[in-house]
């Protein structure tokens, strides 16, 4: 390695007339962050592969059970959440880059040069925040369109099938991506206030599917109640078209939801603030 | 105090720690510390292995938060610098980077946070002699190139304040003397630069001041000569055909006699005069009697005995 004792001094007046850093310049460096590291890549392909593959699946199977299928279900078919069963899958992977955004830089030590350049840290925390949300709206939203088309043309011929123009279609769709949001952002609330993945998963994963499969043992009345309002299966709401008993209105569903992650990322900004680095 | 020639004071900014305090729990990291880090100079932070340093350096980077009492730079926190990268730069773990990471991504990433144009990327690449490196993944770097990637970060705002936390840990010989003159030629722009090493012998030849903490208090803050000068550790190296002899008389007078190599003895109490006049007196021959001037490294261990946190025999931390 060459050594040179070149002069250190920068661009004229560069340091004599500091120029406030904003919230732009942190957003810029927090997308430079995400997208060099690699598991932003993997993750975003792994919830477009379960999102989109699982959705085919899901709609294939249930297109070919739809003759011999009950009245009782055919009264509930919902073209649109069977091509989009996928989500379900893809929530992991998404809530999963949420919470590595964050760990990653406490597992190596990073966090510590990211917030003395950013000291504050409510800055560096949305910055991050909106990266996540932006990835995860986006991601959903690709997983959302392309998994409805992909179900859509397999169930054709064999069920009923869905099409964007019909009443509240479009609202469930752009609803996935919403729905991607929260949960990434849930993720990185989740990773900021435990600062470990493993610890952060497995409560996201809790949230996600152990609880609310704990709440289907729990007598009726109970159940129905929890189910109603679970966070995560209120917010799921507004990606479906068919309405089911037991559930909240898309929109109402989705402010559950939005109240939840809310209150998960205040505490972990109050936390943040507060805690040594 | 030794000044520079090439003191410039409106250049740099002045590190003020006021009745600094930091408690983990039950144990006092710093205890009640008072200092300050003037520009021109550099200035060298010592003490003992767990004695604080880094801590301090945390709670001036505002990463910590002090239980009491309160550090500035350039009379400001550090948490409302505006873009604190172009007024303080600080290498603090060198190894603190995501290893998927480039070099050049790691620091765009610092640059763009700090409104720093994309091109003083590629010039502190260039200062620390890794443009060649610049693409590559920080995972397989050696020690020594993750403490000039640690640098490049800390020159990359142009900062008039620099801090290096043990910034020769992994370096070549090569490494530490190029460290060196960097340091030296930062301070002569009138730079404030504040470095902390356990290698006192390189601290004696980088270092125009000291500050010296153990156990969280602080020891000393003067210059290294001032500090050197101060210490009560002195001794004469005597050579001799007939050090049996020697020693026994010596002893015998109330010196206290260390074996030291190569046929030699070190004797604290009389000085070479004294000794001379034993020897004469008592007809032995003398080689070699030579007064030894202690050096930082000896200082150091003198003021630091009784606050060592940790060592040798004791529980390992």
């Amino acid at each position: 390695m060459t050594t040179t004792t070149a002069a250190v001094a920068g661009p004229a007046g560069a340091a004599s007339v500091p120029r406030a850093a904003g919230f732009l310049d942190s957003l810029r460096s927090e997308w430079t962050k995400a997208r060099t590291v690699p598991f932003t890549l993997w993750n975003l392909l792994a919830a477009t592969v379960l999102g989109i593959g699982i959705g085919a699946l899901i709609s294939a199977l249930a297109a070919h059970q739809y003759p011999k299928a009950t009245a009782l279900v055919r009264a509930q078919w919902d073209p649109t959440s069977t091509s989009g069963a996928g989500l379900s899958m893809a929530q992991l992977a998404i809530g999963v880059l949420g919470i590595l955004i964050v760990t990653s830089e406490y597992s190596t030590g990073a966090i510590r040069s990211s917030l003395a350049a950013v000291p504050r840290r409510g800055r560096f925390l949305v910055a991050k925040a909106v990266v996540v949300l932006a990835l995860s709206f986006a991601v959903t939203e690709l997983i959302a369109f392309t998994a409805f088309f992909i179900g859509q043309a397999l169930i054709s011929g064999h069920a009923p099938t869905a099409a964007l123009g019909q009443p509240h279609v479009l609202r469930a769709l752009v609803g996935c991506g919403l729905y991607g949001a929260l949960v990434g952002l849930l993720g990185l609330a989740l990773g900021t206030l435990l600062r470990h993945a493993a610890g952060a998963i497995t409560v996201l994963v809790a949230l996600l599917f152990v609880l609310p499969g704990i709440a289907a043992a729990l007598p009726a009345s109970i159940e129905h109640t929890v189910e109603k309002f679970w966070p995560t299966q209120a917010g799921q709401q507004v990606t479906v078209v068919v309405r089911t008993a037991h559930t909240l209105p898309p929109w109402t569903g989705l402010g559950v939801l939005a109240l939840f992650v809310a209150i998960v990322a205040a505490a972990a900004l109050s936390v943040l603030i507060r805690r040594d680095t | 105090m030794p000044r520079k020639s090439a003191y410039q004071p409106a250049k740099g900014q002045l590190i003020e720690a006021r009745d600094l305090t930091k408690r983990y729990g039950a144990t006092l990291a710093i205890d009640d510390l008072s200092f300050d880090v003037r520009p021109g100079l550099v200035t060298g932070f010592i003490g003992p292995n767990g004695s604080g340093k880094t801590t301090t350096m945390r709670l001036i980077l505002g990463l910590d938060s002090p239980t009491n009492g309160e550090v500035t730079v350039g009379g400001k926190r550090y948490r409302d610098l505006p873009a604190p990268l172009r007024e303080v730069g600080a290498l603090i773990d060198a190894k603190a980077v995501h290893p998927s990471r480039t070099a050049y991504h790691h620091l765009l990433s610092l640059a763009q946070s700090n409104h720093i144009p994309t091109s003083r990327v590629h010039d502190v690449l260039g200062i620390v002699g890794m443009e060649s490196a610049a693409g590559r993944r920080v995972g397989g770097f050696s020690l020594g190139m993750f403490q000039r990637l640690g640098i490049a970060a800390a020159l990359l705002g142009d900062p008039p304040v620099l801090m290096f936390d043990e910034p020769l840990n992994g370096l070549d010989p090569e490494g530490i003397v190029w460290v060196r003159q960097l340091m030296r030629s930062l301070a002569a722009e009138g730079r404030t630069v504040f470095v902390s090493s356990h290698l006192m012998n390189e601290m004696a030849v980088t270092a125009d001041h000291l500050i010296v903490i153990g156990r969280g208090r602080l020891l000393r803050d003067e210059g290294v000569s001032d500090f050197v000068e101060s210490s009560s550790q002195r001794w004469v190296l005597v050579r001799s055909p007939q050090l049996n002899e020697l020693s026994t008389l010596l002893k015998a007078a109330g010196a206290q006699v260390r074996v030291g190599t190569e046929e030699s003895i070190e004797v604290t109490g009389p000085d070479s005069s004294a000794i001379g006049d034993l020897a004469a007196a008592n007809g032995l021959t003398l080689h070699e009697l030579a007064t030894q001037r202690p050096s930082l490294e000896d200082a150091f261990m003198d003021l630091t005995r009784d606050s060592v946190a940790f060592r040798a025999g004791e529980a390992a931390s």
